[in-house]
């Protein structure tokens, strides 16, 4: 017991975490270029054309991970975030900001798709169905996550009020989408239903399956790697950063 | 201290009211701000009754959350700047209560108001006497929760760098669920739906928020106070 917390408490040191991280990421880069390929693959050329949507229907390998995507980053920083405020661990706020702009990233790019997907299907760019406006919303909170944290000069703050808004937008999340839900269903009728999903072929699935593990392994990598500049600019001043940088 | 007995939530509500009224241009602009906003949307749409009709509750509740934002920059701001608050963070008495009475009190400023003239502003929307009530029944249960989330946002960007449109960028996306039951619950029942479940449903927005905000809130105090 106290032997494997001694172990998971050393990673939580920048000082030990730097090489680790730096192992790491071309690992997790070689895994997201060919699960990602492997799932480009699948998605446009093995899976089937369907049956109503034509071909258009493929970008569905790119939003939903990316959706899914979105939605774990947030509960990932939030994990981070409790941690962090928990246990005054210095890295936990260094991971939530390394998170941050990989998160809004995806949820941009699940915005972005799923108006050129809505256009052709739906005839429309954009509709206020609820899974799109609590996608919008979620980007917000990151937008003002990434603001806040970079308004604030002194990093011990700015991860402590990252952490907190962190926290703070992760309970408004569930109660936002289902609010957004109901107030759809009150205001207009279903003339979009995205619930009622075609069941999918199983060549979709793995397709949609092999994307989401490529955007994990994606989002590891950034984030591994854009912690390691975070660590090196905030601990320039000390022993073991000195010493990475003669070697 | 005249009134060594008295709680310090009581003490923090009566301090800030006081300077509140001493200072009674900060409240009356916030409200006229609230009305000149809520004046400006039929302005912009169009005189057509019907459509000002149905879009008024949306408008008074969008006009009632840009005015608590005003407010809001204002909350802890004074007391951080003459060292109060350090004094308030470093006093015996809880500084979760003081931060409550602050709240509550930034509420009766700012929320309370807005509750009373909603009516006269639901007049020249054309709304029927019932949705009236409703309106002041869903701004009197939804105003709290601008205060109370809204405080979380100021302590926050207590002293940051650009800090009051860092805090509507914060706190606007928060508050759209009080926006969604609160602007609702008289839309649904000018369409004849019945505003229980919104009425229940923004309670309990409120109590989970007058259950987390002050805490989160002084959480984010001490954070920057540091």
């Amino acid at each position: 017991m106290s032997r494997s917390l001694v172990n998971w408490f050393k990673y939580a040191s920048p000082a030990s975490f730097y090489p680790l991280a730096g192992r790491m990421i071309p690992y997790f880069a070689a895994a997201a270029a060919v699960l990602g390929l492997a799932g480009l693959w699948i998605g446009l050329l093995v899976a089937p054309t369907d049956a109503q949507q034509g071909e258009g229907y493929r970008i569905i390998f790119v939003h939903v991970p990316a959706s899914w995507m979105s939605m774990f980053v947030y509960c990932v920083m939030a994990f981070w975030s409790a941690l962090g405020l928990a246990f005054k661990t210095r890295l936990s706020g260094m991971m939530t900001a390394a998170l941050a702009p990989t998160g809004a990233l995806f949820a941009f790019l699940s915005l972005w798709t799923g108006a050129l997907w809505g256009k052709p299907m739906w005839g429309a760019w954009w509709v206020w169905d609820a899974r799109l406006t609590s996608q919008l919303i979620l980007f917000f909170l990151y937008l003002g996550f990434i603001a806040l944290q970079s308004s604030i000069d002194d990093p011990r703050r700015a991860d402590k009020a990252g952490a907190l808004l962190a926290l703070v937008g992760v309970i408004n999340v569930p109660i936002i989408y289902f609010s957004v839900q109901w107030w759809n269903t009150l205001h207009q009728g279903a003339s979009v239903s995205m619930t009622k999903a075609p069941s999918m072929a199983h060549t979709m699935l793995a397709g949609m399956l092999l994307m989401a593990l490529a955007f994990w392994a994606y989002t590891i990598a950034v984030a591994l790697a854009r912690v390691r500049c975070i660590m090196l600019e905030r601990e320039l001043s000390s022993e073991w950063v000195k010493r990475n940088a003669t070697e | 201290m005249t009134f060594p007995h008295a709680s310090p939530f009581i003490l923090a509500i009566r301090r800030d009211l006081l300077l509140a009224a001493r200072h009674k241009t900060e409240i009356v602009t916030a409200l006229f701000f609230f009305v000149i906003v809520v004046n400006l949307l039929p302005l912009g749409i169009g005189p057509d009754t019907d459509l000002l009709r149905k879009i008024a509750p949306g408008a008074l509740w969008i006009g009632a959350l840009l005015a608590t934002l005003l407010g809001l920059q204002r909350l802890f701001a004074p007391d951080h700047a003459d060292g109060t608050l350090e004094q308030m963070a470093l006093s015996p008495q809880s500084f979760t209560l003081l931060v409550a009475g602050k709240i509550v009190a930034h509420w009766l400023v700012s929320g309370l108001p807005v509750v009373l003239i909603a009516p006269i502003l639901g007049v020249q929307f054309d709304l029927p006497g019932r949705s009236l009530g409703l309106l002041m029944l869903s701004l009197l249960l939804g105003t709290p929760i601008l205060s109370l989330i809204g405080a979380v946002g100021a302590a926050l960007t207590l002293g940051v760098r650009g800090g009051g449109a860092l805090l509507s960028l914060l706190i606007l996306p928060l508050y759209i669920p009080a926006l969604i039951f609160g602007a609702g619950a008289v839309e649904a029942d000018l369409a004849g739906l019945g505003a229980e479940g919104h009425f229940s449903l923004l309670g309990a927005v409120l109590l989970v928020s007058l259950f987390f905000a002050p805490w989160a809130t002084t959480a984010a105090l001490r954070v920057a106070l540091e």
